[in-house]
């Protein structure tokens, strides 16, 4: 290898993995501020606006007309444009000034505004601003529930649990199209069967869609794309008019929208038009405000490796996450893509939105392995859940989940199973065999699935979507099939369909169907004591993750009843030159009787003691009553050591080789690496302490260090102490006789 | 003004698409297969009153796509689909677009969605975003 070898080391890190590349502002690839946008600007005559963002009415293509006359109020532009852009990033950043302020100014903004504003914040005054600028008081997440096979077992097995862990929102998609409306229905069924009130999606071409929604079948719609330039809008064949339309029908249908925009988009369709990426999604921004969606999922979504190749392309994506919040608009935050290799800075990057918390953190955390998620997503993914309800429980930050234990895992997942299996058998779809439903009880992921033939699951699915069948018919099935809660919620969210009251911003269900929105729940944080905080049940729950115990029991195994061959004989007095005091805690051999690393105190013993002897020493076994520290231990045992040396023994294992000209917590060998010390160690140090009574050149004990041991066992050592510490009693050394004779 | 959630406070007069009041959705009646999925669509009415609680929460273009919405209502589902893929870009010819928004006015009652449906083929006019005559 040459060069210099930790650079050989560093290109093999994962984060090398990564392309950088600089900015190209000529290709659209710069994520802020390129030479080639605009200066915020606008013009109204007769409440018509003529100019907009330098550029003149009749040079206006699709997205200038259709900010112009939807995208922008009016009545509040004049006084958000004449503001300093700067005064508007303070009113952001600053907890005192309301969310409504805010909000009212920003819908007078033009997207050269927006962009404008953000230029003057970092990103900690941007995770300030998104955190009071968040629709919804509380946050919440969303999963992705997909798998290759498009497997119905797996799938509802797998929305289940996603929805008994607490995501409030479930999205599929398909590998093959027309596998749609199944997969929309299996999730469908898992998801009410995990919890009743879990909103629904199924991402796939627009009308078809609308024509799975029409059927009952999902309760939202999220992957309703816009684009920043009028050519990239054209080639996702739309219009914003189109899309504003498309909005229109989903909601006459009691659907929730959700627009999807994100920075790189037009870049990676190569029609950005040198603009930068933040200024192209403030344009789709004011596209969605305008076209009256509710919401938007972005945060650069699938194009999201494009702006993290450029600097400050993270700032960017977050800049875009408070832009839209900004516009009052509902915001699923992305980290849904692969975003990195490196598993330091994809979860670096979430802390933008998960601490400051979004209305949904991912816009699809991967309830299923990466492998099985037809999303391209997977950042965080099923294996990572673990990891996630612990950032929770660390930061006490709502991250949208919850922890759940194995059984309840392995119920859930085989009662959402059982359940599709009911409406496939009840509504003459292909069988779902009882093999198939306890494989997806079990599976980690669809490899371990049992082969399904796809085939005439699509036949039956198309004849589904092109029948007259519904929810309606879902509900019947598993009311008939015993399924009446899963039914009952099933039916409940038809109902709910008809109130239409999770049609309005950022709203989900909570438990028993409570509907929480811009409009009964809105996001009231204004500084410390206010808005929403992790408290009560909740902070509950996230505290008590599955793997948690008690660390009441935690050191039981470490406890025993005492050495029967240690007695004690009085006050301990100094002795003889030839001897090493073995001094000892006050808990060591009668409460505690193992190390930390599970050796016993008794073997502990003999091996130090027949380390002395092989040197032709005397050691000489003391109790100390009046510490429990090491350094302490070893110093008293030191002063009533006739050769002046001493080995301190805490019951947890630490170990020390004192003299009694040293200060206190000076030493001659100090092993702090108790949990990997081993009998032989023992045995050394005993020898090494009787080499140093008896004058001669002494080589220190090799101890093999394990930084990880005090990581690992931190806890342990904490409670040993804690269990020692309260054996401490105001009585002077006692002598003890040990009741064995070393062979030597 | 009615009180959200409408749900909670409004369940005794909500009714469905068709007429079904909200009470009267039931399991028993998903059994007996007398519910129809037009027993779980939204009537126009609610999404009136949701456009009215949007409006006085100060989400304007959003309650404007809720009235967009009720007049969608009684739009039958094929037609909806059929009417988006009409407004996609190149799908039209401008006369198509204007037939569409007579329809929406005339057929439906649904002047705001014909006045929407009129301002794009104004703008598609102008952008060149209409169907072209010889195109595949």
């Amino acid at each position: 290898m040459a060069g210099l070898k930790r650079f050989r080391v560093l290109e093999e890190r994962d984060i090398n993995r990564e392309t950088f590349v600089e900015s190209w502002p000529e290709a659209g690839l710069m994520v802020a501020d390129s030479p080639y946008d605009p200066a915020p600007s606008i013009r109204i005559v007769d409440g018509r606006v003529v100019e907009l963002d330098g550029r003149a009415e009749e040079d206006f293509d699709t997205l200038d007309v259709y900010i112009a006359r939807h995208g922008i109020d009016l009545a509040v532009a004049p006084e958000a444009m004449a503001l300093d852009s700067l005064t508007i990033a303070h009113m952001l950043a600053d907890i005192n000034i309301p969310r409504a302020v805010v909000l009212r100014l920003a819908t007078g903004c033009t997207p050269a505004k927006l962009v404008d504003i953000m230029r003057h914040m970092n990103v900690l005054e941007m995770m300030n601003g998104l955190a009071k600028m968040r629709v919804r008081r509380i946050p919440a997440n969303q999963a992705h529930v997909t798998n290759r096979r498009e497997n119905p077992a797996l799938l509802a097995a797998d929305a289940a649990e996603a929805a008994l862990r607490g995501f409030a929102e479930l999205e599929t998609t398909v590998g093959v199209a027309r596998a749609a409306p199944f997969n929309a229905l299996a999730i469908l069924v898992g998801a009410q069967t995990g919890r009743g009130g879990v909103m629904t999606q199924c991402a796939v071409e627009e009308s078809l869609g609308l024509r799975i929604a029409m059927k009952g079948l999902t309760t939202y719609a999220e992957t309703l794309s816009v684009y920043g330039t009028e050519q990239a809008f054209v080639d996702g064949d739309d219009s914003p008019w189109s899309k504003a339309f498309l909005a229109s029908a989903y909601a006459s249908r009691g659907v929730k929208v959700r627009f999807t925009s994100g920075t790189g988009s037009e870049a990676l369709m190569g029609s950005a038009e040198q603009r930068s990426m933040l200024y192209l999604e403030a344009r789709c921004l004011c596209v969605t405000r305008g076209a009256g969606s509710q919401g938007v999922q972005n945060g650069s979504i699938s194009c999201i490796a494009l702006p993290e190749s450029l600097p400050g392309g993270v700032r960017a994506v977050l800049a875009e996450n408070l832009m839209a919040s900004m516009l009052g608009l509902e915001v699923a935050s992305g980290n849904d893509a692969l975003a990195s290799h490196s598993a330091i800075r994809k979860s670096a990057k979430l802390m933008l939105q998960f601490i400051p918390g979004t209305d949904f953190i991912f816009s699809g955390y991967s309830a299923v392995p990466r492998k099985d998620n037809m999303f391209g997503g997977g950042n965080f993914d099923a294996d990572d859940l673990d990891d996630y309800a612990v950032l929770q429980r660390d930061m006490q930050i709502d991250g949208g989940t919850r922890s759940i234990t194995e059984d309840e895992a392995e119920a859930i997942r085989r009662r959402g199973a059982q359940a599709i299996q009911a409406v496939y058998a009840e509504l003459g779809f292909p069988a779902i065999a009882d093999d198939e439903v306890e494989a997806a009880v079990q599976a980690h992921s669809s490899d371990d699935m049992p082969v399904r033939d796809i085939v005439p699951d699509l036949v039956a699915a198309d004849a589904f979507l092109a029948g007259e069948r519904s929810m309606v018919d879902v509900v019947a099935a598993l009311a008939r099939r015993g399924f009446a809660d899963v039914a009952e919620h099933v039916l409940t969210m038809g109902r709910q369909r008809i109130a239409a009251d999770y049609l309005q911003p950022a709203a989900i269900f909570g438990r028993d169907f409570v509907v929480q929105s811009a409009i009964n729940q809105p996001n009231d944080y204004t500084g410390p004591g206010t808005g929403y905080r992790v408290e009560g049940a909740r902070w509950h729950e996230m505290a008590h993750i599955h793997q948690a115990k008690s660390p009441r029991d935690f050191i039981v195994d470490r406890l025993g009843s005492p050495i029967e061959s240690l007695a004690g004989y009085g006050n301990a007095k100094r002795g003889g030159s030839t001897e090493v005091v073995v001094a000892i805690g006050p808990a060591f051999g009668r409460i505690i009787t193992k190390t930390i690393g599970g050796l016993d105190h008794e073997e502990v013993l003999k091996a130090v003691l027949t380390g002395i002897a092989e040197e032709g020493l005397i050691g000489r076994v003391v109790r100390i009553w009046r510490s429990s520290d090491c350094a302490e231990i070893g110093h008293v045992g030191a002063k009533l050591s006739g050769s002046g040396v001493s080995i301190g023994i805490q019951s947890r294992g630490t170990s020390i080789i004192h003299r009694v000209d040293l200060a206190r917590l000076n030493n001659l060998e100090l092993f702090s690496q108790s949990p990997s010390m081993t009998l032989d160690t023992y045995r050394a140090m005993g020898r090494n302490a009787a080499r140093y009574a008896a004058g001669k050149m002494t080589t220190p004990v090799p101890v093999s260090v394990d930084n990880w041991a005090r990581l690992r066992l931190i806890v342990k050592t904490a409670l040993l102490h804690r269990r020692e510490s309260e054996e401490i009693r105001d009585l002077p050394p006692e002598a003890l006789r040990f009741d064995w004779e070393p062979e030597v | 003004m009615p009180t959200y959630p409408l749900y909670d406070n409004e369940g005794d007069t909500l009714q469905a698409a068709n007429g079904r009041k909200l009470r009267d959705v039931t399991i028993e009646a998903a059994l007996d297969g007398s519910l129809r999925i037009e027993d779980v669509q939204v009537h126009r009415s609610a999404l009136l009153a949701q456009a009215e609680i949007a409006r006085a929460a100060g989400y304007v273009p959003l309650a404007q796509n809720f009235a967009r919405a009720a007049e969608l209502t009684v739009v039958p589902r094929g037609e909806i689909i059929e009417m988006y893929n009409v407004l996609r870009p190149g799908r039209a010819r401008r006369e198509e677009l204007d037939a569409l928004a007579d329809r929406l006015e005339q057929q439906y009652a649904a002047p705001l969605c014909a006045a929407m449906v009129r301002e794009a083929a104004e703008v598609y006019t102008a952008r060149g975003l209409l169907r072209h005559r010889d195109a595949l």
